[in-house]
């Protein structure tokens, strides 16, 4: 995207009909630091790579509980994000206390998009800077909803934003289609994957990441770094194993079901998308 | 809200109550409402009279009405308030129709709301005179609910206002059970109306009674209790009076 004489307003709209400053507000996004989302017919697992910038500094919070039974994961202007989850929180407080009743996701989706559209149209304000990926229960089920600066919304059985999230989608892609059965287990343990495929190489590690998951009966709440460290290390054991031989042995003992419920998810055939491509 | 549209001087001996722009006493009441649970929803009775004081001045005033989907609402006290009240549910119904999504305000919703007005209006000193009884099921969950004028709320398995709380509920307490059946339900209901029918003045013998159940809600035609006055009692009643 170059510079050009339509880019300066939001309110100026280009010869071929663009808005560019929300373009470029969606840019932001993608500078960002990755986030990925997936769901199950009953369960959300939201996923982020938390880099900081420097070992002597905390890094930034991406996850954030809306309400018992809505999360958010943000990438771009985490400022613009931690502003619309308070609002976010607001509304979802308001409502309980009216109505004795939690909000449901699709209509809080729906009012976070107006409010981000109101601002691609006054020419004293600008887009907000961040994409959120939202997931919540409601009547009909779980949700995963992606909210764009520009004010669109759409809904996601699973999605990645952020930078280097062409590669998490690329695995959510070919996965998703068992997404709705899986089990607790098998949904997380994609998230940690996909979350692997931004990473480059790097390891992943527990510290570097979040993981959150929101489902019926289960309010949302983040992981905490053991449990999460405890996926990783059962699906590496498994990845190095199906390197060798053609099926997993149940080595590391506590994650032993959990392995064999990967496995049978993989279908025998995929087996090596477990290892990382850049491992071979 | 500034611009005052009372006609008296400013030296009038009425005091506060020429400041009349808050409600001060009812006009048009109805009296009592009483509902229960029974196995397929909730049952409920009103009569059909809005008395102006102690004239009974209206004898057709339908005191219950479905609201959305799932719910019911009867009222006694102010009648205009409850046209009010209905007003604003109306609204309600309608922005939650509008989102067509596949979500629904529930009778425990609609409860809370009519919680959080009737309070709200009586912290302002402004209520609206009502009790009110919210009834209905929704994926097979009965609730029944009562709000009062000063936003005093609660649940229960069987509910009455006014007159009702003191005449209906006792019997309410001894008889009814888990699981009644309609016709049950309705006897039970007819048993505490016609309580009230003897003994509250305010009471006219013309009646609807409500159902709700996860198919929908119904309210019946009006008719009449049969009453009975063969008691010995009533035969002579001046029997031993001093005097007589």
């Amino acid at each position: 995207m170059f510079r050009n004489q339509y880019d300066t307003d939001v309110t100026t709209w280009s010869p071929a009909g663009r808005l560019f400053q929300v373009e470029y507000a969606m840019e932001a996004v993608k500078q960002g630091s990755a986030a990925i989302g997936l769901r199950s017919k009953t369960h959300i697992v939201l996923g982020c790579v938390n880099k900081a910038n420097s070992e002597l500094s905390s890094h930034q919070k991406k996850i954030f509980k809306v309400d018992d039974h809505i999360g958010v994961a943000i990438a771009g202007l985490t400022a613009d994000g931690r502003v619309l989850s308070r609002y976010m929180r607001n509304e979802c407080i308001n409502y309980s206390f009216t109505y004795e009743s939690p909000l449901p996701v699709g209509r809080l989706v729906v009012q976070l998009a107006d409010k981000a559209q109101v601002c691609t149209q006054r020419s004293w304000k600008r887009p907000y800077g961040v994409g959120l990926l939202v997931a919540g229960l409601d009547e009909s089920g779980a949700h995963l909803y992606y909210n764009c600066p520009s004010g669109n919304y759409f809904e996601y059985q699973a999605f990645a934003i952020g930078s280097r999230s062409q590669a998490a989608k690329t695995y959510l892609e070919r996965r998703f289609e068992n997404f709705a059965d899986s089990s607790w287990d098998d949904l997380v343990k994609d998230a940690l994957m996909a979350i692997r495929e931004t990473l480059q190489g790097e390891t992943l590690k527990s510290s570097i990441c979040t993981v959150a998951v929101v489902g019926v009966g289960e309010p949302f709440h983040i992981l905490d770094q053991e449990t999460v460290q405890q996926m990783i290390d059962a699906f590496e054991v498994v990845g190095e194993q199906e390197g060798s031989a053609a099926e997993p042995d149940a080595a590391a003992g506590q994650e032993a079901a959990a392995e064999q419920g990967a496995a049978a998810a993989d279908q025998g055939g995929s087996t090596d998308e477990c290892v990382a491509p850049m491992d071979i | 809200m500034q611009f005052m549209a009372s006609k008296q001087p400013e030296n009038s001996l009425l005091g506060p109550e020429s400041d009349s722009q808050r409600t001060l006493y009812p006009y048009v009441t109805g009296t009592s409402v009483v509902a229960l649970k029974y196995k397929d929803g909730i049952l409920m009775a009103a009569d059909m009279g809005g008395s102006y004081g102690s004239t009974l001045r209206y004898k057709s005033v339908e005191r219950m009405k479905p609201i959305g989907k799932h719910s019911l609402l009867g009222a006694s006290g102010e009648i205009s308030d409850f046209q009010e009240i209905l007003h604003y549910l109306d609204e309600l119904i309608l922005y939650d129709n509008m989102w067509d999504d596949g979500n629904s305000l529930g009778p425990k919703e609609v409860h809370n709301y009519l919680t959080r007005v009737m309070y709200n209006r009586r912290n302002k000193f402004n209520p609206l005179w009502n009790s009110l009884v919210l009834g209905g099921v929704k994926n097979g969950q009965k609730y029944l609910g009562t709000v009062s004028m000063i936003g005093v709320n609660f649940e229960d398995n069987h509910v009455a206002t006014g007159f009702g709380n003191h005449l209906a509920r006792p019997i309410l307490r001894q008889e009814w059970h888990e699981n009644l059946s309609f016709e049950d339900g309705v006897r039970l209901l007819e048993k505490c109306m016609r309580v009230l029918l003897y003994r509250d003045r305010s009471a006219i013998n013309k009646l609807q009674i409500a159902k709700i159940t996860e198919e929908g809600s119904t309210i019946s035609q009006p008719y009449s209790l049969k009453t009975y006055w063969e008691f010995s009692a009533f035969a002579n009643p001046a029997q031993g009076a001093v005097g007589s």
